[in-house]
């Protein structure tokens, strides 16, 4: 049975950018260890002739023609944006590198 | 900070390397890759978004067909496998260039796989094995104002635009090349050179390093000679010339000797490539962070290519591309090495749509291979970045033709053309460069160049016509270059004999 340890929940905490304390820790780590065993019982219900999926749906090449359709203006596309300047969106500088 | 450098030859007799390259194409269909966004460059900031490529909630991408076909065809002509089913992946980071926190591509499935391209590096044949092509989308671009640049007193963001977020790009990542040696430099750039001829034959993207449509990441790392291992890698990120390639696989092979040579050990990290300096920075160490917790994107299907259309597309493949310039070498009547000279300073398609374009084989060679590309490297950049398009030197080489320019003068139409003054055509009326074949100007300054060099004068009277070079090239300084030669050769004969 899968079983998620305090140190993983606080990396991926760390990788997703949510800020745990210790007590936020010791909670979540058993109920995600829950979950966790939960899903799995699914494996124990699919055989080994059933593949994994990603998808609900059984389809597969849904493509877009290559064709141009209407953009917002820029003015929709800042409207959600807590701040902007110079018609761009303005965030936090983030020291570091591009990906 | 300096880096100490070892010496070439030193790097050489310690140490193998290895080289890897992984180029991102940005393909030239007319809409995103997941949305119907125009695709092109250079709009208003933030003018060519919608809720998908802003990742806004709800939105639902959908995946351009036209893109899948060109990551096919790339595939194809680098020998690849095709996948008979592949899945898009997400890529989490965060990151600001991306709306949605994370980047849509392919991770364990690429749609392309185990191809190679075999490279021609001052007459020797190099296979680069290819890894893996897949399909991904481009980031927006980062406007970073720093404190004392910025508008605001201390402020300290970036402005993002997302107008290139989502563009198709294609990364063709290659396995570690191995055995190349001292040639390695020139590996990589005859690798992303001919990269390029062939993602321009396919038609598939614009190809403009300068413009950011073609980009090379530098991965090089230094094994001890003759262990056949594989050393610590670094990353050198978004090198953009050709030149660029060569140099910085040729830097960091020397950086890295230095370090290794003083016991130290090279660390895995991305550089920064600085083309004023000609220098790699340290940028970012790989870290606990680039656990990207990729997983198959729920939004989209997969792509399961019929073996029907992956036929269908090879049939639409340009001719590949050693056959081909064995084909252009025929056809133009070139010599080895004249072949190998094109081919090693990248002129061979600027070349060829220079020929389409009505210039001879040989002139097209002449001015690309030797005057086109020594201004180039003179201005260290690319060659087919100089701003003198294959048509504008078709243009040129028929004003030769029709000997209203001669060579000496087109080099000074080259001039205004890279200066951005016009046409060819245009060039040689505002800077008066046409050449005087008016019998006139012209016998007045052979009867001047007769009277001043009588002695001259008397062997060409007595028979000796090759004396007639010094008078030719007497008029010829007096009209500074502007003469027709041919014409005035003709005039000094029908006055001395």
């Amino acid at each position: 049975m899968p079983e998620i340890s305090r140190d993983e929940v606080a990396h991926l905490a760390d990788l997703a950018r949510i800020d745990l304390d210790d007590a936020e820790l010791d909670h979540l780590a058993p109920q995600l260890s829950v979950i966790l065993e939960s899903v799995a019982s699914i494996s124990g219900v699919a055989g080994d002739d059933v593949p994994p999926t990603s998808h609900p749906m059984p389809l597969t090449n849904v493509f877009r023609e290559d064709v141009v359709t209407p953009s917002l203006t820029a003015e929709q596309a800042l409207s959600g944006a807590p701040a902007s300047d110079q018609q761009r969106f303005m965030v936090p500088r983030i020291l570091g590198d591009e990906q | 900070m300096t880096d100490t450098l070892v010496p070439w030859d030193d790097v050489l007799a310690a140490y193998d390397p290895a080289l890897g390259l992984e180029v991102h194409v940005e393909l030239n269909t007319h809409t995103k890759m997941f949305c119907g966004c125009p695709a092109v460059f250079g709009g208003e900031p933030n003018t060519q978004v919608c809720p998908t490529c802003l990742g806004l909630p709800g939105a639902m991408p959908v995946v351009n067909g036209k893109a899948v076909e060109s990551a096919i065809r790339i595939g194809l002509a680098l020998n690849c496998e095709i996948a008979e089913w592949c899945r898009f992946a997400r890529k989490n980071y965060f990151y600001p260039d991306m709306p949605k926190n994370f980047q849509t591509s392919q991770y364990d499935e690429p749609i392309c796989f185990e191809g190679w391209i075999d490279v021609e590096v001052e007459g020797e044949t190099f296979r680069v094995e290819i890894e893996r092509a897949h399909m991904e989308e481009d980031t927006g671009k980062s406007l970073h104002v720093g404190g004392a640049t910025g508008r605001i007193h201390g402020a300290d963001y970036s402005l993002v635009d997302y107008n290139r977020a989502g563009i198709p790009l294609i990364e063709i990542v290659t396995k570690p090349i191995m055995g190349a040696g001292a040639k390695a430099p020139a590996v990589a750039r005859a690798y992303v050179s001919q990269l390029r001829d062939l993602i321009l034959a396919l038609g598939v993207s614009e190809a403009r390093m300068d413009q950011g449509n073609l980009r090379a990441d530098v991965n090089l790392s230094l094994a001890p000679k003759g262990t056949g291992g594989l050393g610590t890698r670094t990353e050198t990120k978004n090198v953009n010339s050709f030149r660029s390639v060569e140099r910085a696989v040729r830097y960091e092979m020397q950086r890295h000797a230095a370090v290794l040579d003083a016991g130290g050990a090279i660390f895995q990290e991305t550089r920064h490539w600085h083309e004023d300096t000609g220098v790699t920075t340290a940028g970012r160490a790989k870290s606990d962070a680039d656990d990207y917790r990729y997983f198959p994107e729920p939004d989209l299907v997969p792509v399961a290519p019929s073996r029907e259309w992956v036929e269908e597309l090879r049939g639409t493949l340009p001719e590949n591309p050693v056959e081909r310039r064995a084909r252009l070498q025929s056809d133009w009547g070139y010599t080895d090495l004249e072949m190998r000279d094109v081919v090693a300073s990248g002129v061979l398609v600027p070349i060829e749509e220079t020929v389409a374009a009505g210039a001879s084989p040989q002139a097209a060679r002449k001015w690309w291979s030797s005057e086109l590309a020594r201004r180039a490297n003179d201005a260290g950049v690319d060659v087919v970045d100089l701003g003198v398009s294959p048509a504008q030197v078709a243009a040129v080489q028929a004003l030769v033709d029709a000997g209203t320019v001669n060579d000496k003068l087109a080099r000074q139409v080259f001039d205004g053309l890279i200066a951005g003054e016009g046409t060819p055509e245009e060039i040689v009326a505002a800077r008066g460069l046409a050449v005087v074949s008016d019998d006139g100007a012209l016998g007045a300054a052979v009867d001047a160049a007769i009277a001043a060099n009588p002695d001259v004068a008397d062997k060409i009277r007595d028979g000796k016509v090759a004396a007639a070079g010094a008078l030719i090239g007497a008029v010829m300084k007096e009209m500074r270059g502007q003469a027709d030669a041919a014409r005035v050769r003709e005039l000094v004969l029908e006055k001395l004999t």
